[in-house]
Formats: C-alpha cells, structure tokens, sequence
C-alpha cells in the first residue's frame, strides 16, 4: 500500500525509518514514530472496525486515549496476545502484526452488517432482557451465542512470556501530564529542591503545543518545549516519564501510574528489561494538568468512516505528517476548532466549508479563515452524512439559534472527511477517584474538577483554562502555591512566559445536531461508538423511565466497554438532560473510577506470579517428604504431608488405611513443626494464662503440659493445643498450624489494651523448632535408642509431662502428649537440627517398620478417639459445653476468663442446642459426606427439619467401619435414636448417635509398657 | 490505600502492613459474671458505626505488633490522628 495521506514534509516521525507491519493479514508502511492508527490513516485505511450492535464499519475517530473504534488485537504468536490496544497509543515497530477485534469474517466484509442494516430497529436497548427473558430456562442457551458475538479482544491461551515490575515511589509533587502547564509546573518547582515526577501518557511531552502553531517568549512553542525538557532532565530530583499513564489516584495521595516500557519496541520485551512497569507513588502534591478531549458533535449518520474529531485532525498533520483525506468539511460550535481549517488548508487541500453553528461567529480565528477564502456557513450544522465505508458528502441545513430544530433549505456538499468539534471536555477523571464530584461550568460548557481535601491542585485546560496564557499562569500558581505551603528556598525563579493571549469568542451549547424527521426516524445519530448508543436509545431509555443518569447507563451501556465513554459521554448526559428537560449539572455525571485506562493483568500482578504469587512455607523435613512420595496439603501457606504414597500410584484410601493401621499396631511417624509455637515469658504468665484459656494454670508444674481451649468473648471456642511449663516464667504455647498469627496477635490485643499492668511477653517460635511425632505402642522403644538424659519409665515420664535432653545427638525438648491416643512423643529439635533427627529415626525405626503418616492419618486416628479440631468441628458458634468439654471450664479462677460469661449467656444455656456427638451409620462400609445435614423423618414435608451437619467422617481402618461426628441438637440426650442424612442424588443414609470416642474408650493404649 | 503513621514507630507506612482490630476504647466491664445479658450483649456487639468521625483501634501487624489508636473520618478517608493506646 502507497501513504497516499503522507505529507511531504512534517510531522516528529523518523523518515529515513521506514517500518513495515501487519493490520488484518495485509502488508503496510510507515515510520519509526509513527502509532497504528497514524500509519494505516497514510496508507489511506479506512475501516478499522465494525460497530458492537449493528456491525457498521467504523474508522478512526480521534488521535489519543479517547478513540472509541480502533481498537485492536495485538500480536503474533499465542503468548504475546494482547488485547483492546488502542490503535491510537500503539507505536508500530518491525513486524508488528495486529487485527481488529470485531468483524466476521473481517471487518471489510462483515455479515452481521446486515443486521444493523435491515434490522437496525429491532434492536432497542435492553434487547436482551426484553427478549430473551422467557422461557428462562433457556436462557443459558441463548448465552452461549450472546455472548460469543459480544465483546471484543481474547485473552491468550499462553502464559504471558514477558516480565512486568512494580516500583514504589515517595516523592514530593507528581505531576499529571506534560502539556504546557505540566512543563511549566515541573520547571518552577525544579529550583525548589523538591523530588518531582513528571508523567506524560502519550510518547512525547509537550501535549498541545506539539500541534499548536503559537509562540512561548517570541519563538515556536516547541523550540520552548525543547528548552524546558532539556533542563528538566538535566535535574536528578526530577523523574521524567513517557508512555505512562496516571491510572488511578487512590486515598491519601496514593498513585498508581502504568508505565509502557517497551510496548514500542518489539513483540517481545528485550532481554532484561520488563515490558510494563507499575509504579506506585504516594506524594505530598499532585499538580493535575490532564488536559482535555475534544468532544464530537452528535449528527446523522456521525460514525461513517471520515468523521473524526478536529483536533485529531490537527495531530494526525502535525505529529505524524499525515493528513486523513481531501476535501473536508468542519463543523464546529466554538472557535477553536477553526485551527484544524487552517492546517487543512495550509497542507494544500481543499476544505469546501466550516459550518459553525453560531449565528454569527466574528471571532479573530473566524476573520482569519474568511480571508484564506474558506467558506463558512454560520447558523448552520451539518444535520447527515452520505456514503457508507467513506464519507461521500453531508447534508447541511439552518438550525434555529436554540440548536433545537432544522429550518429552512437542506444542501448536500460532497467531501470526504467530517471534522467536527462541539467543545472541550476537561479530563477529570482522577480528580474524582476518591469520590469527589466534579462541577459545571456554563460558559465553557465543560465539567471541571469539584473541591478537594486532598493535596492536589489543577492545572490548565482540565481546570477550563483552554487559552494558553491563563494555562501557563494557572501552573505558574500551583507551583507557587507548593514552594509556599511547604516554605521551600527557591535558587532562581523559572517558568517566567511571555504569550500572547487569543481571545475567543464564547462556545454555542449545543451537543446534538437536530433532524428534519424526529429522534426516533431520523437517521441514526452515535453518541456512544464502541457500544453503538444513539440519540433514539437514550431517548427510549428516558421514555421507559429510566431518568438516573447510572440507571441511563447500564440500561443503554452508554460509557461502558474498553474506553468508558471518553469520547460520548458528556454528550450523552447532556442529551438525558435535554429528554428530561433538566440542567446539565442536575443530571450530573456518572461515576469516574479507577483505571483511567484498561491496565494489563500482568502489570498488575507483576512479579507476583507462579512460586511468588503466595509464599509456601516448608518444614526442616520437607526434601524428605519430597523424596519418599508425599502428597501435599495446603494448611494455611504451609505444606503439610497429606499422605505417603508407598509405591506410586497407591489408591488414597489404601494409604490411609496402611498409615493408620502402622501407628497402631507398631509405630508411625509425622511431620508436626507446622503447630504455632508462642513464646510466653514474664512474672505474671501464668496469671495471664489463666485469662486467656477457659481452664486453670496456676498449679502447673515446670515439667508439666496442659491441653487447654481458646473462646472468644461470646463463649465460642476459637483455638486450642496445649501449653508447656518450661520455667516458673516460662512457658511454650503450641496453637493449630492455621491459627498461629491470629492467637498471637489475640494475646497481644488484651495485653496491650485490656492488662497492660501484667508482666508478660510474647514472640512467635514456630520456625524455630521442628516438631516429629512418634506415635504407637513401640514409640517409647524407638525414642530408648537414640535418647539421652532422659528417663523414659512410663511412671517416670508420664502423659503430659515434658523433658529436656538428647535425642539423636542434638538438644531435645521431649514432650509425652498424645493426639493419637497410642503412647506418642513429640520431639522438639531447633529447626536446623530436623532434618538430622527426622533420619535418625527413620533408620532407629526399620525394625518397627516405621511409617510416615501426614495430616489425613491424623485426622483418622483423632476422630477415632473423638478429639476435635478446632476450625473443622467447631466454627465459631460452639461452647466448650456444646463440644461436652465441661472437663476443660475451671469456674473455680478468680478473674473472669475470656468466654467465661460468654457462655453463660442464656441462649448458650438453652435446651436444644446442637451438639457434637458420634454418629455411627447402620451399614457399616457407608460414609456420610461432610456437611450433610441429619433429620428425624426424611419423608416429612419441606422443608426438611435439619438438626445438626457432620463435621468429620472417615473410614477407620482399625476399627473396619465408617466413623463420623456431627451436630445434633440436644445429642447428648439422644444416645442411641435413629437419624437420617438425606444425600442430593436421593438416597437416605441410615445412622445412630453415639460416643465419638469409638476406639479405646478407657485410655489405655497410651499407657503401654 | 490508607498511609498511617504508627505512633510506636513514628513513621508513616503503607496500609497493608496493618489492620484494623475494632471500634477503639471498647471497655471490658470490670466484673463480667455480673453483667447482665442485655449489659454484655451490648459489649459484645453494639458499635457505634459512626459516619464521619470515629475512633478505630488498629494494629501494626507487620511492624511493630502494637495497638494503637486511630481518629478518622469514615466519610472522607482522613485520618485526623493517631495516638498509642
């Protein structure tokens, strides 16, 4: 393809870089600098799209962010997917290869085109509710199709092979854009010794002045621009970003700003360096100079290839030295916009009119344009557009001076572009993040930013000041304003300006042009392109009494989808302000959130994938688990064991049954380091021990352990493990491996803020120590081998007492506990030291075939013996008497210990509570699924009477049958009765309440010789 | 995100490295086993839930571990002060 739009001479593009890349499959030029979108205008393209709805080919509309149409999919291979890049952002590179997101089978020729044309009518808004609403059953039907011809880009199917970073930032003043009063702002505040961050979303600072042809102290505005960047990144306090769009601004002058690095450069990221980087900056200030889109008018016909925004015009002739048809016609409601005749013309081609509709425009600019001989038409608006994938020609007519209805005569002008301008609309986004509203202002008919507790100021052409003396001077203030709020020395005044200021005639308010026919006949009129919202649907909406400007939103979908109305919006609330005949600022505004701009996944997630997207916690042991065929289980961001595999490919349930029926009948071994450990020291421990669980500690023995309980204040148990005497003022609390943080910071809170006065500290040890448990009858024989210093005589070392000494050569605690109920030892080794000892005892224990067991063999063989977990069979609604743990409760302590009066409260005390008991099915192979819930008929009428869920259920190996506890209310009292678990696929199990203590109800295996 | 100062450490800090714990100078009834019901339902569950400002107990969780108070308006976001408890 020939740039048949290139311009000879013009534009910041390299002309000796000639770049060729891909759009839908075929071959095109450009330069090195120039985007997408600035190279497929040379080359003369003019369908990059087709509608959302009614599948009409769309072209490019404007230069920047605001595009609603050009958005593309990008990349070559799987991996480097990405979608919904804005043609208008993406700098081409060699070999960039990139389609259209919608059309099929392209967006030359699109089927679905017919539709929009021949069915364009039938699709009102809310079509899909109105439609597809009966018979609902259907409807996941209907979604399946719906939705594959909804949406536009796809995310890839590949991992993302690029890296992205985050950095974190404190500086002094950001600065939001690089326009002039950004340039100007960063340049005052540079002599003042403050860290400043100077962000600019496009890939050249300069913003308006790149395209504007006004002088700054007496020479081109870019030869100043020039000038002020040189000495700006001549300053190391000053940090200058291109290609970085400010994102969100979040509380407390927090900052997210998304940075392009190598976008530009290849498909793939170069070696070393991230693709996009994050960075997160909380500042003092923020100067906003965001600037402003320039809003279209709202016409007949308005999204036929060759419509476009007349600014965008403008930089498409200057910054790439292009020039996106012949013969134009403007159509505008301000002065401004007379600028982009003037480039037009100044390029050598025709433009056949402006049409202004004011009735009498006299302004400097409009003279000017008269005298190059360009026809305007005053008091007229262009009311439709001929042609269907290029504009051909429009229909102008009068419109009365209230821009509500079309008089007189219509005229057909032929050309090929549509320029048209209906004001400014100041890019507040940010400025409302953190819920502030923005405000409206009559006479530049534009929403600016609303009052602000927050740090930051505005600047320029976002804050209304368009014209470009008061722009500079505005940033000139702001700057002034930080050196004087934060008493700042300033070396030498910088930023003094000289600019003539261009008086401009007022803007007419005016956003859509009338019809001759009315809103519901006329042809379609566009105000929102990418989700294809007209005039007649807005209108509709109103009319159905949706008058919320949210409720106009999500009914049309005006302002949704990938560029969030930046072009459309202002438009559309003021045409539901005209249907409702209310003010402009009545109506208000929908709500800006964060992003400003779609922010790629990876950025945000960064480095934080794959191994680093959450920390995994190992044990000293953990290579060794690895090693002899565990499989894992996620206990909070450990891994824990769940099972040993003894060959691979052993069934589950088999290894459960081999490792259970080993801790029984000889030895078993676990991996228990994963327990929390808190370090408990101070004089008045003890006391505070005494508070915190439900029993007593004040006669524990150095030497001696207790098991004791956690409740919260309302009497619900929330932890529980037991605690050792080490010293008089010494004690070790273990916790459940879930729990460790959050009873720590549980101890911490009533020290700190209810019994400061007591003597007590606490550090986390769980890392510090490995914990191996032996468990089973051959335990104390295993433990005899490889111990010193300790007298294992069962009436020496008895259950719940602890000893120091020597195991396997190292330094031992030795604690005699049991979660088993086989005679069991916990041996605690200094982390280090695990792993020697852990094999120690794998080569001690052949002899009694010691077995490895994880986290599921515990579960079974503690069921078996009816010992609860905390978080599986209690879930913060259980008492300690709800458990039939009154054994655990001393109401014999002085203080009120947490949870005491809790559960004294009278519903803790009713009859009918749920409480845990054993359940036993009738047939014994049968398992009862957790969570299913027990009744007494399963065939009364719904609903069904539940009486209590099952919180644990296995098979138990050594006993040969299912066991399982549960919930029933009032089951202490119902030893023996009958209830029913009625399961989803309609079959009833059969069950009996029982003991859950089934195994060894008397306690003796964990007395054996 | 919030950016609070932590008055232990007497530094200001990015939110995540803490959290808020409960409305602030909650007051345990000095002899709970004499309270009604009615008396420690209401320290147990009533809070203020105040719109606009409020006093929060927070925790430097991954700092220094202290509690400490935070005075802050619910409606805006500004944190007016914070002071150790």
């Amino acid at each position: 393809m020939t740039e048949i739009n290139r311009l000879d001479s013009g534009g910041n593009i390299d002309r000796t870089q000639k770049i060729t890349f891909t759009f839908n499959g075929k071959s095109y030029t450009g330069y090195q600098g120039d985007t997408v979108a600035s190279a497929l205008l040379a080359s003369g393209v003019n369908i990059v799209a087709r509608s959302f709805k009614y599948r009409r080919p769309r072209g490019i509309m404007a230069a920047g962010v605001e595009e609603p149409n050009a958005v593309l999919q990008l990349g070559k291979y799987e991996a480097t997917q990405v979608p919904n890049i804005l043609a208008t952002q993406q700098e081409i590179y060699e070999g960039l290869t990139c389609r259209s997101v919608t059309g099929w089978p392209s967006c030359d020729v699109d089927f679905g085109g017919l539709i929009g044309r021949f069915m364009g009518k039938m699709l009102p808004p809310g079509f899909y509710y109105k439609t597809f609403m009966k018979p609902a059953f259907l409807w996941h039907t209907y979604e399946k199709y719906i939705r594959k011809a909804a949406g536009l880009g796809r995310s890839p199917k590949e991992s993302d092979a690029d890296r992205y970073d985050h950095v974190h930032h404190n500086i002094d003043v950001l600065i939001v854009g690089a326009g002039p009063a950004g340039l100007i702002a960063a340049t005052r505040l540079s002599a003042a010794n403050v860290r400043i961050m100077l962000a600019e979303e496009t890939t050249e600072m300069g913003g308006s002045l790149l395209s504007s042809q006004q002088d700054i102290n007496g020479k081109d505005a870019k030869v100043w621009v020039k000038a002020a960047l040189k000495d700006l990144q001549a300053n190391p306090d000053v940090r200058l970003l291109t290609r970085a769009t400010v994102n969100g601004f979040h509380d407390h002058n927090f900052v997210t700003v998304n940075e392009r690095v190598t976008d530009h450069l290849a498909e793939k990221a170069p070696t070393g360096q991230a693709r996009q980087i994050l960075h997160k900056v909380r500042c003092k200030w923020i100067i906003l100079a965001s600037g402003a889109h320039e809003r279209p008018l709202v016409f007949g016909n308005n999204d036929v290839p060759g419509c476009m925004t007349a600014s965008a015009i403008s930089t498409y002739i200057h910054r790439y030295g292009v020039i996106p048809g012949s013969r134009l016609v403007l159509m505008t409601n301000n002065d401004n916009a007379y600028h982009t005749a003037i480039d037009w013309y100044q390029c050598g081609r025709t433009v056949i009119a402006v049409v202004d509709t004011r009735p009498n425009p006299e302004g400097k600019i409009v003279q000017k344009v008269r005298e190059m001989g360009i026809n305007v038409f005053a008091g007229k608006a262009v009311i439709d557009v001929r042609g269907r994938n290029r504009v051909t020609g429009v229909v102008i007519a009068d419109i009365e001076p209230s821009g509500q209805a079309v008089m007189g005569m219509l005229t057909t002008l032929d050309c090929d572009t549509v320029a048209s301008s209906g004001g400014w609309s100041p890019v507040v986004h940010l400025s409302c993040h953190t819920g502030c509203r923005p405000k409206w202002r009559e006479d530049i008919q534009a929403f600016v930013p609303g009052s602000h507790r927050e740090n930051i100021l505005f600047a320029g052409s976002v804050n209304g000041h368009y014209d470009l003396a008061n722009c500079l001077q505005e940033a000139v203030n702001c700057a002034d304003q930080i050196i004087l709020n934060e008493s700042l020395t300033v070396q030498e005044v910088l930023g003094d300006f000289k600019v003539e200021s261009a008086l401009e005639e007022p803007i007419m308010p005016l956003f859509s042009i009338p019809h001759t026919k009315p809103v519901m006949q006329s042809p379609k009129q566009f105000v929102d392109f990418q989700n294809d919202v007209t005039v007649s649907a807005i209108d509709l909406a109103v009319r159905e009494g949706f008058h919320s400007i949210e409720h106009v939103k999500r009914y049309t979908v005006m302002g949704f989808g990938t560029d969030q109305g930046k072009l459309g919006n202002i438009n559309g609330m003021a045409i539901v302000a005209n249907a409702l005949d209310k003010s402009i600022p009545e109506v208000g505004t929908t709500t800006f959130r964060p992003n400003y701009t779609p922010v790629a996944f990876g950025t945000i997630v960064g480095r934080y994938r794959n191994q680093l997207f959450d920390p995994e916690r190992y044990t000293a042991m953990h290579r060794w688990h690895c090693d002899n065929g565990a499989l894992f289980e996620d206990v909070g961001q450990w891994k824990r064991p769940w099972y040993f595999q003894a060959y691979p490919g052993e069934k589950m349930q088999d290894a459960l049954n081999r490792e259970c029926l080993a801790v029984r009948q000889s030895v078993g071994i676990m991996d228990a380091s994963t327990l929390g450990k808190i370090d408990i020291q101070g004089k008045d421990a003890r006391e505070f021990l005494g508070r915190v669980y439900t029993n007593a500690w004040a006669k524990l023995a150095v030497g001696k352990c207790r098991y004791g309980v956690m409740c919260n204040e309302d009497g619900m148990v929330f932890d529980d493990g037991v605690t050792a005497c080490l010293a008089e003022q010494h004690f070790l609390m273990t916790t459940t491996t879930g729990g460790a943080a959050k009873v720590l910071e549980w101890l911490e809170l009533f020290h700190q803020t209810e019994w400061p006065e007591l003597d007590v500290y606490f550090n986390s040890v769980t890392d510090h120590w490995a914990t191996i448990a032996i468990n089973g009858p051959n335990a104390r024989k295993l433990l005899s081998e490889l111990c010193e210093g300790i007298d294992l005589d069962k009436d020496k070392f008895k259950l719940m007492d602890w000893r120091q000494g020597i195991v396997a050569g190292v330094p031992a605690r030795v604690f005699r506990i049991s979660f088993t109920g086989e005679l069991s030892f916990e041996i605690n080794v200094q982390a280090n030291y695990g792993m020697h000892v852990w094999k120690a005892l794998q080569v001690a224990g052949k002899k009694y075939k010691l077995t490895p067991y994880g986290t599921e063999t515990m579960h079974v063989l503690r069921a078996e013996k009816g010992f609860i977990i905390a978080g599986q069979d209690t879930d913060g609604s259980v008492t300690p008497l709800d458990l039939g743990m009154d054994w655990c409760l001393s109401n014999k302590k002085s203080f009120s210990y947490i949870g005491k009066r809790g559960m004294a409260r009278s519903d803790c005390l009713r009859k009918g509570r749920k409480q845990l008991v054993g359940i036993q099915t009738k047939s014994k192979e049968v398992m009862i699924p957790e969570g299913s819930q027990a009744v007494d008929n399963p065939y009364q009428p719904l609903p069904l009477e539940a009486l209590g869920h099952i919180t644990s259920s296995y098979f138990s190996a050594n006993l040969n049958q299912s066991i399982a506890m549960g919930f029933i209310k009032d089951g202490f009292n119902r030893m023996g009765d009958t209830v029913y678990y009625p399961q989803p696929d309609g079959t009833i199990i059969t069950a009996e309440i029982c003991s859950p203590v089934f195994y060894d109800p008397n306690g003796d295996k964990q007395h054996v010789e | 995100m919030f950016y609070i100062r932590c008055p232990y450490c007497e530094e200001h800090r990015d939110e995540q490295e803490f959290h808020r714990v409960a409305e602030a100078n909650l007051v345990r009834p000095s002899d709970p086993d004499g309270c009604s019901d009615q008396e420690w339902g209401e320290y147990l569950y009533f809070r203020k839930n105040t719109r606009g400002e409020y006093n929060e107990l927070w925790v430097h969780s991954v700092g220094c571990r202290k509690f400490f108070n935070i005075q802050r308006n619910t409606e805006t976001y500004e944190i007016l002060n914070t002071s150790p408890v």
